[in-house]
Order: structure tokens, then sequence, then C-alpha cells
């Protein structure tokens, strides 16, 4: 007869949690804290697929750990935001009603899967001033915390924290914020225990600007977050867009047609 | 709004599912009630029971479009609203103006902007105008069987084309009919019921190329005669000082004219037709 093993709840719990802290911590982190003008996201990322992205008015979302994972949470963070602005109204859509969507859904996929989800999420509101501002961290397991102005997640999260928690300061500018989050970054990771200095290419930047109306979000990118990095300001208007790309140059076939372009190319004689 | 509950307190699965990037799309699984043409109506021809909205036009000009409305609501031979507003921005490049049953067209106008926003949001990436014009139609081919009952609405889209095919032409304006079909029209288009005696103003007067100024007070005397033959379309209002609503759609965005610059315009058609009726 088989044997049959016996594992207690306790155990069954700390090896998924294992598990999941080991996943978090292979991937590279990312930061968020308030500054005098809004909430600064910055992640270490060097691919054009998203960590940092935004969910609504005043709200933003960040995460670190599986991709494939955080982008079905994100996904779900848009959907329920939209449901309520339009059931409701754009200023219904709160920060913590998207924690707390969050806490239950990593919760339940904690305790009844098999595997629990590697990642770890920040939700971000920003308000009218940096005490207004709510940063909520949701953890694989569903525990969700308020973090007091600045937070780090992901590989080495608690050294990267450390540099946080001694210069953070909520009336700093924005240069001065991102050199933080990005030298507090750079603290981890480098060989022997030295740091790095992270270039623009090796960041993903988002802010959400507290003076702006309606969508807060703008993601800074390419010159703006060179200057940025150099420590030079740079003009509101200029820090970056919503994410709008426009998309490739449209084609010469009216828009009632599915077919494509080169099944109506004009006959040459 | 949560739909089905479940004891885990975990979001539904269409919450998290990648199918799809559309808004309209996850609402049809997440909340059906929340789509008009999705909610059951009792039979017969119910037309008469909520107010009508009228006339809009648009004009494409050299730097994009301009879109104006009037802003009469009727029901039957009644006023039911003097001030309505019946054209919008869908998104940051292009407008929507809607005629037809006044409460399905600005649940649609919502359900479109949202629409927009939700696939920036999800993609990362804006749409292209056709494809904004393509959702638009799929919209309103969802509330046939509501518009075949008398609760027809039909909206006229209009943008700023970020990535045009013929760069010489990158204001465009769409136009739909109650069962989604979708044509781009040139130059100009009205919708409503002023929208015949508007476009005949409109094809007298335009000129493509037109500066986005001269299309601003071409659009007000499109619905000066619009309402002047059609009782359904308000004129400007003097004594209340209510004027069209009057949008542009250029490389800068959309804009919408402060009251004191629609007043300016309107005054001066009104005061040429004191001289001239016919305009």
């Amino acid at each position: 007869m088989a044997m049959q093993f016996y594992a207690s709840p306790e155990q069954v719990q700390r090896d998924r949690s294992e598990y999941a802290r080991k996943g978090i911590a292979r991937g590279r982190s990312a930061v968020v804290l308030t500054y005098e003008g809004g909430i600064l996201l910055v992640a270490e990322n060097i691919t054009t697929l998203r960590k940092i992205s935004e969910i609504y008015d005043r709200i933003a979302f960040a995460a670190v750990g599986r991709y494939n994972e955080f982008e079905s949470l994100r996904r779900a963070g848009v959907r329920m935001a939209d449901m309520l602005g339009l059931s409701y109204d754009r200023r219904d859509v709160t920060g913590r009603a998207l924690a707390n969507a969050y806490t239950q859904t990593l919760g339940a996929i904690f305790s009844e899967t098999q595997k629990p989800y590697e990642v770890e999420i920040c939700v971000a509101q920003v308000g009218a001033s940096p005490e207004a501002d709510e940063l909520y961290r949701v953890t694989y397991d569903g525990s969700v915390m308020d973090e007091p102005g600045f937070m780090a997640m992901g590989g080495q999260a608690e050294a990267i924290s450390n540099v946080l928690r001694e210069r953070h300061d909520t009336g700093a500018d924005l240069p001065t914020a991102l050199a933080l989050a990005a030298e507090a970054l750079g603290s981890v990771g480098g060989e022997n225990g030295q740091t790095r200095t992270l270039e623009a290419k090796q960041l993903e930047v988002a802010v959400l600007d507290r003076r702006r109306q309606g969508r807060a979000f703008r993601r800074i990118a390419d010159a703006a977050l060179t200057s940025l990095l150099g420590h030079q300001t740079v003009a509101e208007a200029e820090l970056g867009d919503v994410d709008s790309a426009p998309p490739a140059p449209g084609e010469a076939k009216p828009t009632i047609s599915a077919a494509s372009a080169d099944t109506e190319t004009p006959k040459e004689n | 709004m949560a739909t089905g509950f479940d004891p885990s307190g975990r979001l539904p699965d269409f919450f998290t599912s990648t199918g799809t990037s559309s808004f309209t799309q996850f609402l049809s699984q997440a909340a059906p009630e929340m789509l008009p043409g999705r909610r059951p109506l009792p039979p017969g021809l119910s037309g008469d029971v909520a107010p009508h909205g009228t006339t809009i036009v648009a004009i494409a000009t050299a730097d994009g479009v301009v879109m104006a409305g009037d802003r009469r609501a009727t029901m039957g031979n009644l006023i039911a609203s003097r001030d309505i507003r019946k054209v919008h921005p869908a998104d940051a490049y292009s407008l929507i103006g809607i005629a037809g049953t006044a409460g399905i067209g600005i649940e649609l106008i919502r359900l479109f902007q949202v629409e927009l926003e939700h696939y920036e949001k999800i993609e990362g990436a804006m749409l292209s105008l056709d494809g904004k014009a393509n959702r638009l139609a799929a919209m309103v081919r969802g509330n046939l069987g509501a518009a075949m009952q008398g609760l027809a609405v039909v909206p006229l889209f209009a943008g700023f084309d970020l990535s045009p095919a013929d760069p010489g032409r990158a204001g465009r304006i769409f136009s739909f009919d109650v069962a989604g079909g979708l044509y781009e029209e040139t130059g100009y288009e009205a919708i409503g019921s002023g929208s015949l005696f508007a476009r005949s103003a409109l094809k007298k007067r335009y000129r493509p190329g037109v500066s986005t100024e001269d299309a601003i007070v071409l659009a007000v005397e499109a619905l000066y005669d619009a309402a002047d033959d059609d009782t359904a379309t308000g004129g400007p209002d003097v004594t209340r000082k209510i004027y069209p609503v009057v949008m542009t759609a250029t490389a800068n965005g959309t804009q919408r004219l402060s009251d004191e610059e629609i007043t300016t315009v309107a005054e001066r058609v009104v005061q040429g037709r004191m001289e001239n009726p016919g305009g």
C-alpha cells in the first residue's frame, strides 16, 4: 500500500510563501515615492514590457515578479476602475477599492491554488498634498499595507527601503526624488556589494502629477528622463504623455474594408 | 455592479482574462445591462417616450475638424431642453456628436469615451482614427433592436488623424446609419432632423482647405439655416445667451470654444441675418 504523506497546513503555507518570495526576489526591483509634485514610480526595466502603468485619473499601478501574473492583475484593475467610473462618477474610483479587490484576489489565489502568484504590487493614488497620497502594497499572499510615503518591491527590497527611509523627503522636487530612486535601486545588485549607476535606458519612470486635471499619469522617457537624471528640471508640458502612442501610419483604403492594403493596390500599366 | 458572487472573494475570471482590450466587450460579460441595446423593451414603438436631440454639423478644415451642435431637445411638439449638450470630445483628438433619442445617445457617448480610454490604458497605445470609427459603428449596430422600436440614435464622429494615409487630410469625418453602417465623408456632414438644411447651406459655402476660424462661422451659419426651417433645431437664443456648442480637433488636441468666443461668432451671424435673412 502506498504511503500517505501528511503535510500540516502550516507547512503548506510556509512552502508556498517561500516559493513566491523566491520568485519575486529573482526579478529586478521597483520603488514608489511621494515628492512635492506628486508620486514618482520607478522600476528597473530594460525591456519594453511595462511594470508601471496607469489605472485611472489619479491612480497608478506598479508591480514586480512574474509578468504574466501581474499583467492580468493590471488588466483587472483597469477594467474594474473603468466600470466603477462609468457606473458612478470619475471621482468615485479610489485606490483603496482597487487595493481591496487585489488583496481579496491574491489572498484567494494564495490559499486555494497549488501555485501562488509570484508578484508584489503597488496601488498609488495621488492626493492634493503629499500627506493625502496613498500607497498600498499588496503582496503574493493577499496582505495589504498602507505605506508611509515610499516603498520598495522586488529583490533586496529591504536594502533599497533602507536607502529610501534615510533620505526620503516629501518636499523634494522631481529631479531630487528621481535621483534618490535611481540611487536606491542602484544600491544593490553591483558586483562585490558595489553600488551601480543606472542610466535612462535601464529605468522605467512615470509620475502621477498632483497639479494636473483629469488623467494625472505621465510616462517619462527619452530626452525628458535624461535631463531629469542630469538634475535639470523639465517643464511640466514636456514631461511626457499618457500612454497614447499614435498608431502606425494609415493605409490608403476605405475604413469599411477589412482587407489588407495589398489587396487594393492599383493595377500598374 | 459586481456580478456573480465568488465566495473566495476573488475577482471573477472575466476581469483577469486576456481576451479583449475592448471595454464594451468586457461589459457584455461582466454587466450586459450596462450596454444600450441589451435591455429588453416592451413590444411596439416607443419613440415618443424620451426627448430627441437634433442637428449636428462637422466640417473638415485645413488643420483638423470643427463640430457644432444646436442646444435643443424635443419631445413631440414640446421643447424638452434648451441647453442640452450634444457634442463631446471622444478622446484627446476626436469628437462625437449625437442625434436621435437623447438618453441613449448620451449613454453611447459615455461608453465610447470609456472605450477609447480603456484601450489606451490596456494596450499602452491609441487606436487609429479608423479603428475608433469601426468601434463606434459596432456600438451603433448593437442598438439596432432598440432603433427598430423607435429609440434610434445616430452619431457623427470626426477627428484629427495622427497618422493619416494622406498627410493633407488629417481632419476626417465619419457618419453612421442605424444599422451600424460606417461612411467616411469628404469635406462636411450633418446629421439629425435639420441636417437637410444644414447640409444644403454647407454645400454652397464650404471650400476645401477652409481655415478653422472660417469653418466655425460656417458651422454656426449652417445651424442657423437648419433652425430657420426645422422646428426641432434650436437657433441662437440671444435672450438667454444660449449658443451652439462648437468644438475643434487639431494637432493640439480637442478644444471647446469658450462662451465669449461663441457669443461673438453667434451674435455676428445673427446680425448678418438681420440684414439678409437668407444668409
